[in-house]
Protein backbone atom coordinates (compact mmCIF):
# COMPACT_ATOMS: atom_id res chain seq x y z
CA UNK A 1 0.00 0.00 0.00
CA UNK A 2 0.96 3.90 -0.57
CA UNK A 3 -0.41 5.09 2.31
CA UNK A 4 -0.69 3.74 6.06
CA UNK A 5 -3.01 4.97 8.63
CA UNK A 6 -0.05 6.66 10.86
CA UNK A 7 0.29 8.85 7.56
CA UNK A 8 -3.04 9.43 7.54
CA UNK A 9 -3.53 10.56 11.33
CA UNK A 10 -0.37 12.40 10.46
CA UNK A 11 -1.34 14.34 8.33
CA UNK A 12 -4.12 15.33 10.20
CA UNK A 13 -3.00 16.20 13.21
CA UNK A 14 -2.25 19.67 11.72
CA UNK A 15 -5.20 22.87 12.17
CA UNK A 16 -3.52 24.01 8.88
CA UNK A 17 -4.13 20.74 7.04
CA UNK A 18 -6.91 20.34 8.36
CA UNK A 19 -8.15 23.71 7.17
CA UNK A 20 -7.63 23.10 3.84
CA UNK A 21 -8.86 20.00 3.71
CA UNK A 22 -12.60 21.92 5.08
CA UNK A 23 -11.69 24.43 2.25
CA UNK A 24 -11.68 21.58 -0.29
CA UNK A 25 -14.75 20.61 1.36
CA UNK A 26 -16.11 23.67 0.84
CA UNK A 27 -15.38 23.97 -2.66
CA UNK A 28 -13.36 20.90 -4.18
CA UNK A 29 -10.58 20.95 -6.78
CA UNK A 30 -9.10 24.41 -6.15
CA UNK A 31 -5.73 25.35 -7.14
CA UNK A 32 -2.49 26.13 -5.22
CA UNK A 33 -3.37 30.10 -5.58
CA UNK A 34 -7.03 29.78 -4.29
CA UNK A 35 -6.28 27.54 -1.70
CA UNK A 36 -3.48 29.86 -0.48
CA UNK A 37 -5.86 32.80 -0.07
CA UNK A 38 -6.72 33.79 3.22
CA UNK A 39 -4.71 31.06 4.85
CA UNK A 40 -2.45 32.84 7.72
CA UNK A 41 0.68 30.59 6.18
CA UNK A 42 2.89 31.37 3.46
CA UNK A 43 2.33 30.12 -0.12
CA UNK A 44 5.66 27.63 0.98
CA UNK A 45 3.82 26.81 4.35
CA UNK A 46 0.73 25.87 2.03
CA UNK A 47 2.61 23.88 -0.70
CA UNK A 48 4.25 22.02 2.17
CA UNK A 49 1.20 20.63 4.14
CA UNK A 50 -0.57 19.45 0.65
CA UNK A 51 2.48 17.76 -0.49
CA UNK A 52 1.95 15.91 3.30
CA UNK A 53 -1.60 15.80 2.92
CA UNK A 54 -0.92 14.34 -0.85
CA UNK A 55 0.84 11.64 0.86
CA UNK A 56 -1.66 10.05 2.59
CA UNK A 57 -3.59 10.52 0.05
CA UNK A 58 -6.45 12.63 1.52
CA UNK A 59 -5.36 15.34 -1.70
CA UNK A 60 -5.23 14.51 -5.17
CA UNK A 61 -4.16 16.68 -8.31
CA UNK A 62 -6.17 16.63 -11.18
CA UNK A 63 -4.61 18.14 -13.78
CA UNK A 64 -7.01 20.26 -16.05
CA UNK A 65 -5.05 21.67 -19.23
CA UNK A 66 -2.37 23.34 -17.43
CA UNK A 67 -4.07 23.80 -14.20
CA UNK A 68 -3.26 21.96 -11.49
CA UNK A 69 -6.33 21.21 -9.55
CA UNK A 70 -6.23 19.81 -5.74
CA UNK A 71 -9.31 17.39 -4.58
CA UNK A 72 -10.30 15.73 -1.38
CA UNK A 73 -9.88 12.32 -1.84
CA UNK A 74 -12.42 10.48 0.80
CA UNK A 75 -10.83 7.15 0.52
CA UNK A 76 -8.29 7.34 3.96
CA UNK A 77 -11.89 8.68 5.80
CA UNK A 78 -13.57 5.94 4.09
CA UNK A 79 -11.07 3.35 5.82
CA UNK A 80 -11.38 4.91 9.31
CA UNK A 81 -14.97 4.33 8.55
CA UNK A 82 -15.10 1.25 7.60
CA UNK A 83 -12.56 0.15 10.77
CA UNK A 84 -13.98 1.89 13.30
CA UNK A 85 -17.64 3.19 12.91
CA UNK A 86 -18.21 0.79 9.78
CA UNK A 87 -19.73 -2.13 12.06
CA UNK A 88 -22.48 -0.07 13.45
CA UNK A 89 -25.74 0.90 11.85
CA UNK A 90 -25.70 3.81 9.86
CA UNK A 91 -28.75 4.88 10.67
CA UNK A 92 -28.83 4.79 14.37
CA UNK A 93 -25.26 6.78 14.23
CA UNK A 94 -26.74 9.44 12.26
CA UNK A 95 -29.95 9.66 14.71
CA UNK A 96 -27.42 10.46 17.06
CA UNK A 97 -25.87 12.81 15.57
CA UNK A 98 -29.09 14.70 14.53
CA UNK A 99 -30.07 14.65 17.97
CA UNK A 100 -27.00 15.86 19.37
CA UNK A 101 -27.43 18.71 16.64
CA UNK A 102 -30.83 19.47 17.57
CA UNK A 103 -29.90 19.74 21.30
CA UNK A 104 -27.44 21.94 20.86
CA UNK A 105 -29.09 24.54 18.59
CA UNK A 106 -31.64 25.12 21.31
CA UNK B 1 -13.86 20.41 -14.82
CA UNK B 2 -16.15 22.71 -12.62
CA UNK B 3 -15.15 22.65 -8.32
CA UNK B 4 -18.15 20.21 -8.09
CA UNK B 5 -16.26 17.14 -9.59
CA UNK B 6 -15.93 13.91 -7.16
CA UNK B 7 -13.07 12.43 -7.17
CA UNK B 8 -11.42 9.44 -5.44
CA UNK B 9 -7.87 7.44 -5.42
CA UNK B 10 -7.83 4.10 -4.52
CA UNK B 11 -4.60 1.51 -4.30
CA UNK B 12 -5.74 -1.97 -4.20
CA UNK B 13 -3.43 -5.16 -4.78
CA UNK B 14 -4.48 -6.98 -7.66
CA UNK B 15 -3.96 -6.59 -11.79
CA UNK B 16 -5.14 -3.95 -14.29
CA UNK B 17 -6.40 -7.08 -16.28
CA UNK B 18 -8.55 -8.10 -13.22
CA UNK B 19 -9.44 -4.21 -11.90
CA UNK B 20 -10.86 -3.93 -15.69
CA UNK B 21 -13.41 -7.38 -15.68
CA UNK B 22 -14.16 -6.35 -12.03
CA UNK B 23 -15.30 -2.83 -13.68
CA UNK B 24 -16.93 -4.34 -16.55
CA UNK B 25 -18.56 -7.87 -16.13
CA UNK B 26 -21.95 -8.22 -14.56
CA UNK B 27 -20.80 -11.32 -12.61
CA UNK B 28 -18.23 -8.98 -10.56
CA UNK B 29 -20.12 -5.83 -10.35
CA UNK B 30 -23.14 -7.99 -8.24
CA UNK B 31 -20.02 -9.13 -5.97
CA UNK B 32 -19.46 -5.05 -4.61
CA UNK B 33 -22.05 -2.82 -6.27
CA UNK B 34 -25.39 -4.17 -4.03
CA UNK B 35 -26.21 -7.43 -6.24
CA UNK B 36 -26.64 -4.61 -9.51
CA UNK B 37 -25.02 -6.02 -12.46
CA UNK B 38 -23.73 -3.67 -15.53
CA UNK B 39 -24.27 -4.29 -19.00
CA UNK B 40 -22.72 -3.22 -22.26
CA UNK B 41 -20.77 -4.28 -25.14
CA UNK B 42 -18.22 -1.37 -24.11
CA UNK B 43 -18.19 -0.49 -27.72
CA UNK B 44 -17.91 3.70 -27.82
CA UNK B 45 -21.61 5.20 -28.39
CA UNK B 46 -22.68 1.85 -27.25
CA UNK B 47 -25.32 2.01 -24.14
CA UNK B 48 -24.23 0.78 -20.57
CA UNK B 49 -26.60 -0.29 -17.70
CA UNK B 50 -26.28 -1.29 -14.29
CA UNK B 51 -29.57 -3.27 -13.68
CA UNK B 52 -30.58 -4.21 -9.71
CA UNK B 53 -31.34 -7.68 -8.68
CA UNK B 54 -34.84 -7.42 -9.79
CA UNK B 55 -33.80 -6.44 -13.48
CA UNK B 56 -35.08 -2.98 -12.94
CA UNK B 57 -32.86 -0.12 -14.12
CA UNK B 58 -30.48 2.08 -11.64
CA UNK B 59 -29.09 4.17 -13.93
CA UNK B 60 -27.94 4.28 -17.64
CA UNK B 61 -25.14 5.66 -20.03
CA UNK B 62 -23.13 5.65 -23.12
CA UNK B 63 -19.72 4.78 -23.14
CA UNK B 64 -17.68 7.69 -24.21
CA UNK B 65 -14.60 5.48 -24.16
CA UNK B 66 -12.85 1.63 -23.37
CA UNK B 67 -9.32 0.96 -23.71
CA UNK B 68 -8.68 -2.12 -21.91
CA UNK B 69 -7.26 -2.20 -19.02
CA UNK B 70 -6.71 1.40 -18.88
CA UNK B 71 -9.19 3.92 -19.34
CA UNK B 72 -13.36 3.49 -19.04
CA UNK B 73 -14.91 6.34 -19.70
CA UNK B 74 -19.42 6.72 -19.95
CA UNK B 75 -21.90 9.06 -19.12
CA UNK B 76 -24.48 8.25 -16.20
CA UNK B 77 -27.92 9.03 -16.25
CA UNK B 78 -29.84 7.89 -12.94
CA UNK B 79 -33.51 6.28 -13.36
CA UNK B 80 -34.38 5.91 -10.04
CA UNK B 81 -33.45 8.21 -6.68
CA UNK B 82 -32.48 5.16 -4.76
CA UNK B 83 -29.52 5.64 -2.23
CA UNK B 84 -27.39 4.08 0.15
CA UNK B 85 -28.63 2.64 3.19
CA UNK B 86 -28.74 5.70 5.89
CA UNK B 87 -28.43 8.40 3.14
CA UNK B 88 -30.01 11.37 4.58
CA UNK B 89 -28.71 13.85 2.02
CA UNK B 90 -29.99 15.45 -1.06
CA UNK B 91 -31.83 12.96 -3.99
CA UNK B 92 -32.14 12.99 -7.72
CA UNK B 93 -35.41 14.44 -8.63
CA UNK B 94 -36.72 12.91 -11.58
CA UNK B 95 -39.63 14.61 -12.89
CA UNK B 96 -36.44 16.57 -13.52
CA UNK B 97 -33.70 15.40 -15.08
CA UNK B 98 -30.48 16.55 -15.16
CA UNK B 99 -28.38 16.26 -18.24
CA UNK B 100 -25.91 13.31 -17.69
CA UNK B 101 -22.53 13.36 -15.92
CA UNK B 102 -19.70 11.86 -17.07
CA UNK B 103 -17.91 8.78 -15.04
CA UNK B 104 -14.42 8.02 -15.97
CA UNK B 105 -11.74 5.29 -14.21
CA UNK B 106 -8.46 5.27 -14.77
CA UNK B 107 -6.03 2.71 -14.27
CA UNK B 108 -2.12 2.39 -13.42
CA UNK B 109 0.48 0.03 -12.61
CA UNK B 110 2.20 1.46 -8.81
CA UNK B 111 4.87 -0.22 -7.62
CA UNK B 112 3.53 -4.05 -8.55
CA UNK B 113 0.01 -3.05 -7.39
CA UNK B 114 -2.86 -1.28 -9.45
CA UNK B 115 -3.71 2.40 -8.87
CA UNK B 116 -7.26 3.57 -9.18
CA UNK B 117 -8.64 7.59 -10.03
CA UNK B 118 -12.45 7.81 -10.44
CA UNK B 119 -13.57 11.26 -11.59
CA UNK B 120 -16.89 11.74 -11.49
CA UNK B 121 -17.61 15.50 -13.31
CA UNK B 122 -19.93 17.64 -15.52
CA UNK B 123 -22.60 17.57 -13.35
CA UNK B 124 -25.24 20.58 -13.38
CA UNK B 125 -24.41 23.69 -11.19
CA UNK B 126 -26.11 22.72 -7.87
CA UNK B 127 -26.81 18.65 -8.79
CA UNK B 128 -28.56 16.65 -7.30
CA UNK B 129 -27.14 13.66 -8.73
CA UNK B 130 -23.62 14.67 -6.92
CA UNK B 131 -24.36 14.56 -3.18
CA UNK B 132 -25.57 10.93 -3.73
CA UNK B 133 -22.65 9.61 -6.06
CA UNK B 134 -20.39 11.21 -3.54
CA UNK B 135 -21.90 9.37 -0.75
CA UNK B 136 -22.39 6.30 -3.04
CA UNK B 137 -18.71 5.73 -4.76
CA UNK B 138 -16.74 5.15 -1.44
CA UNK B 139 -18.77 2.24 -0.36
CA UNK B 140 -18.96 0.85 -3.96
CA UNK B 141 -14.78 1.29 -4.11
CA UNK B 142 -13.85 0.03 -1.14
CA UNK B 143 -16.33 -2.80 -1.30
CA UNK B 144 -14.33 -3.75 -4.78
CA UNK B 145 -11.03 -2.89 -3.45
CA UNK B 146 -11.95 -5.64 -0.32
CA UNK B 147 -13.48 -7.89 -3.12
CA UNK B 148 -10.20 -7.63 -5.98
CA UNK B 149 -8.32 -8.31 -2.48
CA UNK B 150 -9.73 -11.72 -1.79
CA UNK B 151 -11.46 -10.92 1.16
CA UNK B 152 -15.31 -11.40 1.84
CA UNK B 153 -17.90 -9.51 0.86
CA UNK B 154 -17.82 -6.12 2.50
CA UNK B 155 -21.50 -5.46 2.43
CA UNK B 156 -23.57 -8.68 1.71
CA UNK B 157 -26.41 -7.57 2.88
CA UNK B 158 -27.12 -3.92 0.54
CA UNK B 159 -29.56 -4.74 -2.30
Amino acid sequence: MKTDMNDIFKALADPCRRELLDRLTEKNGQTLGSLCQRMAISRQGVTKHLALLEAANLVVVVWHGREKLHYLNPEPIQQIHQRWIGKFEPQRLQALATLKQALEEK
Amino acid sequence: MTATDFVYVTYIDTTPEQLWQALTSAEFTRQYWGQRGIQSSWQTGDTVQLLKEDGSLDWSGRVLEATPPKRLCYTFDPATDDEMPGYQGARVDLTQPEKPSRVTFEIEPYLGKVKLTLIHDQFEPSSKVLPGVSNGWPVILSGLKSLLEGKSSLFPDWR
